[in-house]
């Protein structure tokens, strides 16, 4: 691999709910403009480790940073300030708006206004309302939704639905953008579809951190896995080094492999 | 299209004093506006931001009494032998602190129960309507109690360089409730297309997404419920100077009710739809009378309330718009349709 700075760093955190252990002693980092997936069994912490890294948990133990700010005592809309956005597993969309609707509630960060010159229907109220109207077809053109901007967004495909919760995260502007099982439900080509577009993200400078139980798909796009299990990280590195590695196989590629 | 409905309709509404000279019509006309205004300042918040706020008239009753109290002046004493007194200023003051004064208390109401939301913002406004009727019930020396307060002046406007133009007749009043009522209109029509109203709608729609989108919960829903309380204390405001009488009892929670049923029947979450509703039940009641007895009346108005409902379930402005939209073979990009769409096309 080849050096990078370090975006984030996840030092020693732990998670207790009670007595239970979500996560013991977790430590990885992730490099600037990296894609780097997070895997493991069900009920190996990854969710868990997902939401302490944008706020939604407080770490029992241990430190996240991202670009040298501790996110420590950070609530979810501030961390989404600092550049780190990410999409939720089920509830992707605002259902009963069009596709174009969604992205202009996405887009709120960008815009704001004072509420009077909206009321008033000011210059800068209307200028403002034009630039979100054009940054919301960037963003549907960008994850491939121009056919369907103008249908409800509860009405599209899982697939589609998981894009447009992508493009969501884009609109607030993610320097980092971290992606919770985003090709749950997709078919094959829809996968495949998805798998380029997380390129062009990456592409485009942000970095990616994705929960993901679909092994292919993690196989194929991430630079580095790092594999949970029971709340440790049991391996890490890249998909050649995971895909043999004797304990990720046991504990997770042969469970798999023994159901199919 | 849009606009030319729109200016179709004002223009209707405009030219009804012109050839309805039935003051008792007129009558109704009037006091169905004003609840009318009240309906859509409920909508607001009901029909954008999903808050069902079961107390509404008490924002109604406070820019009513602020209102009236302001015009009237008053003399109350208050513990330690002071004495609060307040000569009467012009109606039209009393209109703006109506106003005001609703819209402060919209802002303690949000911020006192929107922190916990649904359920929880019921109950606080129907017990603050409450609070403020027995306020309003025993506090005779500033409010008269159950005596009411009588002889509210009408309203004034000042015209510079004429003095006052004082709106006597009901022609004038009708006028009055039919340019606030379009203000109303128009201040509620921008807000919910603004960017404010789009996260008024995400909130509403999926609340978790919102938030991680950088929408402010707390911010939004009080800002709502200020500007959905203060249009309340508008409507009160010209109620109280249009009947020129008020008493507690237009705390009652059946106003509440009546407002609900205006903005259900209509649409809830339609710019018109509290209009629509408003008119059907607010002149249901007139046109019943004298073809029915009373008992009759209330089940007929019951009747009628359930057929549109069953008929109609989003409402009538929504239902209607969504089958002229249909005959028209355009697609709607409301969800219920495209639902069942999707559903038909996937076998589950």
């Amino acid at each position: 691999m080849t050096a990078r700075s370090v975006a984030m760093t996840i030092d020693q955190v732990a998670v207790c709910f009670g007595g239970l252990v979500a996560i013991s002693d977790m430590s990885f980092t992730v490099g600037e403009g990296e894609i780097v997936s997070l895997i493991g069994p069900n009920g190996a912490g990854k969710t868990t480790a997902f939401n302490v890294m944008t706020g939604f948990l407080t770490p029992s133990a241990g430190r996240v940073t991202y670009r040298n700010t501790a996110l420590a005592g950070l609530k979810p809309h501030e961390i989404a300030d600092l550049g780190l956005v990410r999409t939720f597993q089920r509830t992707s969309v605002f259902p009963n708006d069009t596709v174009h609707d969604n992205l202009l509630i996405g887009l709120h960060r960008q815009g704001r206004v004072r509420l009077i010159d909206s009321l008033l229907g000011l210059p800068s109220a209307r200028a403002s309302e034009r630039m979100l109207r054009q940054r919301a077809s960037e963003l549907i053109e960008w994850v491939g939704l121009e056919r369907r901007a103008h249908d409800a967004a509860g009405s599209l495909s899982y697939g589609e639905q998981r894009l447009v919760g992508v493009a969501l995260a884009l609109a607030a502007e993610p320097s980092m953008l971290l992606l919770d099982e985003p090709v749950s439900g997709m078919n094959a080509s829809e996968t495949h579809r998805f798998v380029e577009l997380i390129r062009s993200i990456r592409d485009r400078g942000i970095t990616i951190l994705l929960v993901e139980h679909d092994m292919p798909m993690v196989m194929t796009v991430s630079d580095r896995i790092v594999v949970l299990n029971y709340g440790r990280i049991i391996a890490e590195g890249t998909p050649d080094v995971i895909r043999n590695d004797p304990a990720v196989i046991e504990a997770y590629l042969g469970h798999g492999a023994a159901r199919a | 299209m849009r606009a030319i409905s729109t200016i179709v309709a004002v223009a209707a509404l405009a030219s009804v004093p012109l050839w309805l000279r039935d003051p008792y019509l007129l009558n109704a006309l009037i006091t169905t506006g004003i609840f009318i205004i009240g309906a859509m300042s409920l909508n607001l918040l009901l029909g954008f931001t999903g808050q069902l706020s079961l107390g509404h008239i008490a924002f109604f009753g406070i820019g009513a009494y602020v209102s009236a109290l302001t015009s009237l002046g008053f003399d109350v004493g208050l513990p330690g032998d002071f004495r609060l007194v307040h000569a009467p200023w012009p109606p039209i003051a009393g209109f703006v602190l109506g106003v005001v004064v609703a819209g402060l208390c919209g802002y303690f109401v949000g911020l006192l129960s929107f922190r916990v939301r649904g359920a929880y913002f019921v109950i606080v406004t129907i017990s603050f309507a409450e609070v403020v009727r027995l306020v309003a019930l025993n506090w005779v020396e500033l409010t008269q109690g159950p005596l009411a307060l009588t002889n509210i002046p009408s309203i004034a406007l000042p015209l510079p360089g004429f003095g006052e133009f004082t709106l006597r007749t009901k022609m004038h009043n009708y006028y009055l409730v039919l340019v606030v009522a379009l203000i109303a209109y128009l201040l509620i029509a921008r807000l919910v297309h603004s960017h404010f109203g789009r996260a008024m709608r995400g909130l509403m729609e999926n609340e978790t997404l919102a938030i991680s989108v950088g929408i402010d919960v707390t911010r939004t829903l009080t800002i709502a419920a200020v500007i959905s309380a203060a249009i309340a204390g508008a409507a009160g405001s010209l109620y109280a100077h249009y009947i020129r009488i008020i008493d507690p009892e237009v705390f009652a929670f059946i106003n509440t009710v009546t407002m609900v049923i205006m903005v259900i029947s209509g649409g809830k979450g339609s710019l018109a739809g509290p209009v629509v509703g408003g008119l059907i039940f607010g002149l249901l009641p007139v046109a019943l009378r004298p073809v029915m007895a009373p008992e009759a009346q209330w089940i007929a108005y019951g009747g009628v309330l359930i057929a549109i409902l069953f008929l109609l379930p989003r409402g009538i402005v929504p239902s209607l718009t969504q089958r002229l939209g249909r005959r028209l073979g355009r697609t709607s990009a409301r969800a219920p349709v495209a639902l069942t769409e999707t559903a038909a096309k996937e076998p589950a």
